[in-house]
């Protein structure tokens, strides 16, 4: 007789509500997520972009100028820091996987590293490109 | 009455359904991406902005085109992966199969495309 319970199981709450106060490792977590996933929208842009330029000089001129309204120019911006704070994630994710930094007292600070780290480099990249 | 036993029904039936090697092609492709995506933030970023005939003569040259190839098929299949295991986290029964699907259809599709820009503007 397995499984009399099956499906009505209590679940612990979501992370984000009024059961739980925000903090630094839920936030930077939710935040990875976010970040990550948005950036199919640059993702799109980007695709779009090449294949307009393989297609005709027309279709590039159409793609390129939205790429670089203000809108696209506010897409790239934030998807810099969206990518960089990623990117900041997936290194923070790895070191755990491997073993390193798991207490709570280093993962808050990486957090802040993530975040000030993506900042940094995003207006580094506004610099270079 | 089923014959099979409680374990046999059990097996493969973990949290994530399977194995671990979802999650290895994470770290994986996430690694890659470390090398990937620093290249391709440079050599796009100074691609957008060009003229047309400009953006032609930088991706008919190998590096920036075999860069972004490499960025657009590791960096889709992660986004793919990634998504899925979001999709599961909020979505449950059908509308959860239907939208790993569409995600599935979604990054491959953008694979395709980017690779197709990439091969004609490289010829």
């Amino acid at each position: 007789m397995a499984d009399v319970n099956r499906g009505n199981r209590p679940l612990s709450p979501f992370m984000i509500g009024t059961y739980y106060r925000p903090q630094m490792t839920s936030m930077s977590s939710i935040l990875v997520r976010i970040t990550g996933n948005a950036l199919i929208v640059a993702t799109v842009m980007i695709v779009w972009w090449l294949v307009a330029a393989a297609v005709s000089p027309e279709c590039f001129a159409s793609a390129d100028a939205f790429l670089r309204s203000w809108f696209g120019d506010l897409v790239f911006f934030l998807s810099t820091w969206a990518l960089w704070y990623h990117l900041g994630g997936g290194l923070r994710h790895l070191a755990w996987d491997f073993g390193y930094c798991l207490n709570v007292e280093t993962s808050e600070k990486l957090g802040w590293a993530m975040l000030i780290g993506a900042t940094v480099l995003t207006f580094l990249t506004m610099i270079v490109t | 009455m089923s014959f099979r036993t409680d374990r046999q029904r059990a097996v493969g039936l973990g949290a994530a359904k399977s194995g671990p090697e979802h999650h290895w092609h994470m770290i994986t492709t996430s690694i890659a991406l470390l090398i990937l995506i620093p290249l391709f933030v440079l050599s796009f970023g100074n691609a957008l902005g060009g003229t047309y005939e400009e953006v032609l003569a930088t991706y008919s040259r190998p590096y920036p085109s075999i860069i972004a190839g490499l960025t657009l098929v590791v960096g889709l299949i992660h986004f793919k992966n990634g998504a899925q295991v979001l999709i599961e986290d909020y979505v449950g029964g059908i509308k959860r199969k239907f939208t790993i699907i569409a995600v599935n259809m979604l990054s491959y599709t953008l694979i395709a495309a980017g690779l197709f820009g990439l091969v004609k503007l490289a010829l």
